[in-house]
């Protein structure tokens, strides 16, 4: 497997670029006739994802499935596609039968045998959780056609955690918010998503840490609301605030000192574009604060795609496959990261 | 008139009237859920009912605990340690037990709204969902719990359920779900 060139990116600006880095509208379901995961043996395990493996897919699989068997995978690519977002830290780890279904353009995935049997997901640049989450219900229902989900009158469809009961879904947006964190004022951030159920999770989701200001944002009540519902509260009102709020203290740092906000970012562009050994830490650090100096136009020769695509493209396995050097080995990790940096930020 | 509790509707045995800020509340409880809510009872009331109540309710909870789900062999207590339900089964198997934890974790929402497959239309036993939200109804406004009597009204209503006081006999549910 080869790390491509060119992630799933879009090429012109994607609504609400400047704080959102991506949507993502993922559903949980299981089959019936079989024990959950977690209660099921591996041979039970395999017959689910040969049960699976012989549906049919429409949607972004209409023009073909490519599957991942992740046991006979190294660990090299399962770490990519973990990086890529297409399947979830507890799947790369996890030792018993299990794939992953990618689309062609790698924006949906089906992890089988997650916590749950089907774990569908959808990602997309920018802000565009609406147009996620109608393809995802239109990928939903061509699967409903050849697999039965459980389902239970009250509970809805059910799931592994008792969390995840009813719709299923879960909405997200990665957010990007620097000022908010310059101003000290990541805390109201913090209050609003307890206020609104909202977890709130770091770069790479559940237990990850908030790397240069990255958060995610989604959805915790499945029950008792309607997908529709849950997606335009998300969409038309909780992202929007969220948003608003970043770029009004965008407005405050550039009233106050832009002095100090342009050579904040430019400073970093010049790390990025001078060094010779960075960690993944100080990449996405340095690279969250040149997003925000090219959100604002402070920084006009380098194109915001650019700037997402190395987040991607700097991280462990993404590296491994470019530049063949060793997966957790820290000195060749940084050079290699400094190099592609000073070679594409020139 | 008797007084019934606010809670139930044995009869009322402890009956307290409280003014705050100018508004009178009154609270009208039976002995059982007066122990519950921790007003000391006088002996006359009979203490070994209200204690034989109260152990007779431990030992169905405790009796839920230890009973297996008889398609996957889970227990409550396993479920508990590890977050995890087994099989879809479980969720009729613990319908009560699991009915609590699901109300704490999403906003006190008692029953799904949206989509469901196609299949699962005729498995939608509407009458027996009505009667049942209606029973969790009555007990919120009992308990006056208004945000969350008024959010299942918008539940039923989201169903197509008539949320009206009385119980419906089985086939009498009006309405579809949505898909």
């Amino acid at each position: 497997m080869s790390a491509p060139s060119t992630p799933n990116r879009a090429p012109t600006p994607a609504p609400l670029a400047d704080s959102v880095l991506s949507s993502r509208v993922r559903l949980a379901r299981n089959l019936v006739g079989f024990n959950f995961v977690n209660r099921s043996t591996h041979q039970q395990l395999s017959d689910i994802v040969l049960r699976v493996q012989s549906a049919r897919f429409g949607g972004p699989f209409a023009a073909g499935v490519r599957w991942v068997n992740i046991q006979g995978t190294a660990p090299v690519d399962r770490q990519l596609l973990f990086e890529r977002n297409l399947i979830s830290r507890p799947f790369v780890d996890s030792t018993h039968p299990r794939c992953v279904a990618i689309s062609s353009d790698e924006s949906t995935s089906i992890m089988v045998n997650e916590e749950d049997h089907l774990r569908l997901q959808m990602l997309a640049p920018g802000m565009r959780l609406r147009e996620l989450s109608e393809r995802m219900i239109g990928l939903d229902q061509s699967i409903e056609r050849s697999l039965e989900f459980a389902f239970h009158p009250r509970f809805g469809y059910l799931t592994a955690c008792a969390t995840n009961v009813g719709t299923g879904i879960r909405v997200g947006a990665m957010l990007h918010l620097p000022a908010l964190a310059i101003v000290q004022e990541l805390e109201r951030v913090q209050r609003a998503a307890k206020e609104l159920h909202l977890a709130i999770r770091g770069f790479h989701g559940e237990g990850s840490e908030a790397l240069g200001d990255f958060y995610q944002v989604s959805n915790q009540t499945t029950l008792g609301r309607s997908e529709r519902d849950i997606v335009e509260e998300f969409a038309d009102g909780i992202v929007p605030r969220f948003v608003e709020w970043e770029r009004g203290a965008r407005r405050i740092l550039l009233e106050r000192d832009p002095g100090s906000l342009d050579d904040r970012v430019h400073r970093a562009l010049g790390v990025l574009r001078s060094c010779r050994l960075l960690s993944l830490e100080e990449s996405v650090k340095f690279l969250s604060r040149v997003r925000l100096g090219v959100s604002l136009g402070r920084i006009t020769d380098v194109p915001l795609e650019l700037v997402d695509r190395l987040l991607l493209e700097s991280q462990p396995a993404h590296l491994v496959r470019a530049t063949g050097c060793e997966l957790g080995n820290g000195r060749d990790d940084r050079g290699a990261r400094a190099d592609l940096m000073r070679a594409s930020l020139r | 008139m008797e007084r019934t509790c606010d809670c139930c509707s044995n009869p009322a045995v402890v009956h307290e009237t409280l003014m705050t800020g100018g508004v009178r509340t009154e609270v009208h409880l039976c002995a059982e859920h007066a122990v519950e809510r921790g007003y000391v009872l006088p002996t006359s009331i009979g203490p070994a009912l209200v204690v034989g109540k109260l152990l007779e309710k431990a030992t169905q909870a405790a009796a839920r605990t230890t009973k297996a789900c008889p398609t996957c062999a889970m227990t409550m207590q396993v479920l508990r340690e590890s977050g995890l339900v087994g099989c879809a089964d479980c969720y009729r198997h613990f319908e009560d037990e699991l009915g609590a934890i699901i109300a704490r974790t999403q906003e006190g929402a008692a029953a799904h709204v949206g989509r469901h497959p196609a299949q699962a239309s005729s498995l939608i036993d509407r009458a027996a969902l009505r009667n049942r939200m209606v029973r969790e109804l009555r007990e919120a406004v009992a308990r006056e719990e208004y945000e969350r009597a008024a959010r299942l009204r918008d539940e039923m209503h989201g169903l197509g359920l008539d949320a009206s006081a009385t119980e419906a006999t089985a086939g009498e549910a009006d309405g579809g779900a949505g898909a």
